[in-house]
Formats: C-alpha cells, sequence, structure tokens
C-alpha cells in the first residue's frame, strides 16, 4: 500500500499515480496541462545558491539609489525606500504600503525564508517550524514584483528622460540581476526534494 | 482506465505542499501531517469570496481609470494624468512599445481580467461542462497576469519621489492609484479564492450519470 503514491492534481482535482521522473524532467496534468511537480538537478543546491546570491543583491537593491535626475542645476536622487517614504508624506498611505510590499517585504521575506529552510537542510540539520515557513514561501510568493517593479522602472525613466538628464545608479543594475535570481530560486525550489531531505536528516 | 478525482476518491490534498490525505473522522479544522496547512476538498465559500472581491474590483475600475493616477505641478500651473493619458503621452513621444506595454498591462489586462472571472464564476454557478481544459488554462493565465498591472502604480512612485524640485516641479501620485492599487489587489486575491477544481465538477457529475 505504501508504494502507491497518488498526487491530486491542483487544477482540476484529478488523481494520479506519482511517477519517478528524470532529471529535468515535469510531470503535467494529463486532463487540464497543469505543472505538477518537477525534478531539478542538485536538489536544493541550486535553489540554496540562488537564494544567497539574491539576498546580497536584495541589500544591494535597497541601500543604493535606483535613478538620479539632474534638471536646470536641481539634482534628486531615490532610493526604493525614498520613494515609499514620498508616497507616505505625501497622504498616499495605502500606495506606499503597496508599494512597500510587494517589492521589498515580500521578496525579502521569500528569500529570508529559503535560506532558513535551506541553510540548515544543506547543514544536515532541520530548522525549528520549517512547516511555517514553508507555507509562508508559498503565501509570499505571488505578491513578490520585482520583475514588474523594473519594467516601471523603465517607463518611469522614459518619461523622466524627456524633461531631465536621467543617471541610472547601482540599485537599478542590482534589481535587474534580483529579478532573475529570484524567479531562477523559484523555479528550481524542489519541493518534493525538500521533503525527501527532511526525511533523510530526521 | 477509469479517472477518478481525489474529491471522489475521499481523498483531500494540501494546497500548500500537495500532500494527500484521507480524513478520518469531522471533515473540519483539519491540519496537512506534513506542513500544518488547512486542509479543505475545495476552497470555502470560493464562489461567494470570489463574486465579493470581483464586485468590489468593478466598483473600484471606475475611479481606477476617471482620476488622476498623477499630478505634476510646476510654474505654469498643475496637469493631470490619468492611466490613459499616460499612454498617450508615451504613444506621442514616440517611445510606441512600452506605450503598448503600458495599455496592455494597465487598460487591456485589469478589464480582461474582470470579465474573464466572471464568465469563470457564471459557467462554474450554471454547472458548465463546455470546453473544462480551456477554462482551467484561462485560469492559470489569470493567475499569472495579474501581477503586471502594478506597473503603473511603480511609475507614479518613482516619479513621485523623483520629480521634487519645489516650485519648479513637482509630481504627486493622485486618488486614481489608490483605486488603481486596490483593483490590481482586489483581482488578485479573486483569483486565488477561485477554486478551478469547481471548473470539473460537473464535467465528473455529468459522467456518473
Amino acid at each position: 500500500m505504501h508504494a502507491l503514491r497518488l498526487h491530486a492534481c491542483h487544477d482540476c482535482d484529478l488523481l494520479q499515480r506519482e511517477v519517478p521522473l528524470a532529471l529535468g524532467g515535469t510531470a503535467r496534468c494529463p486532463r487540464c496541462g497543469a505543472v505538477l511537480y518537477r525534478r531539478k538537478a542538485d536538489g536544493l543546491d541550486r535553489t540554496l545558491a540562488y537564494s544567497l546570491g539574491a539576498a546580497v543583491l536584495f541589500l544591494i537593491a535597497n541601500a543604493f539609489p535606483i535613478v538620479g535626475l539632474e534638471a536646470a542645476g536641481h539634482h534628486s536622487s531615490t532610493t526604493l525606500f525614498g520613494a515609499v517614504r514620498q508616497l507616505y508624506d505625501d497622504d498616499m498611505t495605502s500606495v506606499a504600503g503597496l508599494v512597500f510590499t510587494t517589492t521589498i517585504l515580500m521578496p525579502g521575506l521569500e528569500i529570508a525564508a529559503l535560506l532558513y529552510l535551506l541553510l540548515p537542510l544543506k547543514l544536515g540539520r532541520v530548522p525549528r517550524g520549517l512547516p511555517a515557513v514553508f507555507r509562508l514561501v508559498h503565501a509570499v510568493r505571488p505578491w513578490g514584483m520585482v520583475e514588474v517593479f523594473l519594467l516601471g522602472t523603465l517607463v518611469a525613466l522614459t518619461k523622466l528622460a524627456a524633461l531631465a538628464s536621467v543617471v541610472p545608479g547601482i540599485a537599478l543594475w542590482s534589481f535587474g540581476a534580483l529579478m532573475f535570481l529570484v524567479a531562477a530560486a523559484a523555479a528550481s525550489f524542489d519541493t518534493h526534494a525538500l521533503w525527501e531531505r527532511v526525511e533523510e536528516v530526521r | 482506465m477509469t479517472t477518478m478525482t481525489a474529491a471522489q476518491a475521499g481523498l483531500m490534498s494540501c494546497h500548500a505542499c500537495g500532500l494527500l490525505h484521507r480524513p478520518v473522522g469531522p471533515a473540519h479544522d483539519l491540519v496537512c501531517t506534513r506542513c500544518g496547512a488547512a486542509l479543505h476538498t475545495r476552497k470555502p465559500d470560493s464562489i461567494k469570496r470570489t463574486w465579493a472581491l470581483l464586485i468590489a474590483a468593478y466598483i473600484l475600475i471606475i475611479p481606477a481609470n476617471l482620476l488622476p493616477v498623477m499630478i505634476s505641478g510646476s510654474l505654469f500651473g498643475s496637469e493631470t494624468d490619468t492611466i490613459m493619458s499616460g499612454v498617450v503621452f508615451l504613444w506621442i513621444d514616440g517611445s510606441w512599445p512600452l506605450a503598448v506595454i503600458l495599455f496592455i498591462a494597465s487598460i487591456a489586462v485589469p478589464f480582461s481580467k474582470l470579465l474573464a472571472l466572471t464568465y469563470l464564476l457564471v459557467s462554474v454557478q450554471r454547472r458548465s461542462t463546455l470546453a473544462p481544459a480551456q477554462r482551467t488554462r484561462l485560469y492559470r493565465v489569470l493567475e499569472f497576469v495579474g501581477r503586471w498591472s502594478m506597473i503603473d502604480i511603480y511609475v507614479a512612485a518613482l516619479l513621485t519621489a523623483l520629480v521634487q524640485f519645489g516650485g519648479l516641479m513637482s509630481i504627486r501620485a493622485g486618488p486614481g492609484a489608490i483605486a488603481f492599487g486596490a483593483v490590481v489587489v482586489l483581482t488578485m486575491f479573486a483569483a486565488e479564492t477561485f477554486d478551478p477544481r469547481l471548473i470539473w465538477d460537473p464535467v465528473e457529475a455529468s459522467r456518473g450519470r
């Protein structure tokens, strides 16, 4: 009875036998086409590496100005948090909260939670509160919008170029790289491998 | 081979980690034995909750498009920009690829997301058995695409922070941005509370007869 592992499609509830996959393989639901699970090369190591890189870039991206602006002898520049502050000071509290949540809080939480799960597992320990942190990764993911923010920055720069000279800052490049690393960490995160690793370590 | 759903087999899958459970005893307050997430055969009150969020989004999309998202003041008075006028400005200013992206992200996506969710809800409530695989795919597109509407919010945020040259020129975010942000968040929650498995339940029921 234990040998028969079943899987229910999260989109159409079809019950199906779990099949072992080759490396890099993807299991799709035969009825609705949803991606059920994947098997990733190097298990969790790659996700850990991407997350570590993302953590470094996340700090740089938040510490430095995104863009500077020069117009008529005036100079201004802003960090991401500076933009949030400005919105807040302009009584746009909800918009400030939305920007803060989607570009700083949620991506930061996702990176921190992945590191919290994967670093101890790599070292052979099960982190405390692992189930809750796993659920946190799951809940936080749709709300991190680094890639959308980057496109927004591009549009803003284009608009500004018409009225002033624009100086891209260090944080802009960091955000560009962060976008790829966050996406890579998410795409390489193999939850099957995670639970198998937890069993091994226990 | 006969097919069967987890619900028909009396099983519940965890929405967070995917583990299948055979519930024993009363089917409420169950949690996943592996990751601790609450277990449900279908998302609770999915249709009612999705309708509530959707109707709120329908109402707010009106001020989101009519009120200014940006107010720019300069020596020569002040000017307001709605979402549409922002797109038009970009189009005229020569960067038409960005104008197209912005039009799709801020106007086409929010409206089609509302219509598509309405269609999904109505078809589920009428227990339609028409093209369930296509409707499931539509749902997955909705889930993925909604976040891109946030572009306009970020544009407003950056311009507000950067263009602060006192009386010479300054930009502030307008009330339209609040309504627009709310529409994006509400429709994202609506997509999250909708349960695509409801699309397949009438299909199963008609097959069983």
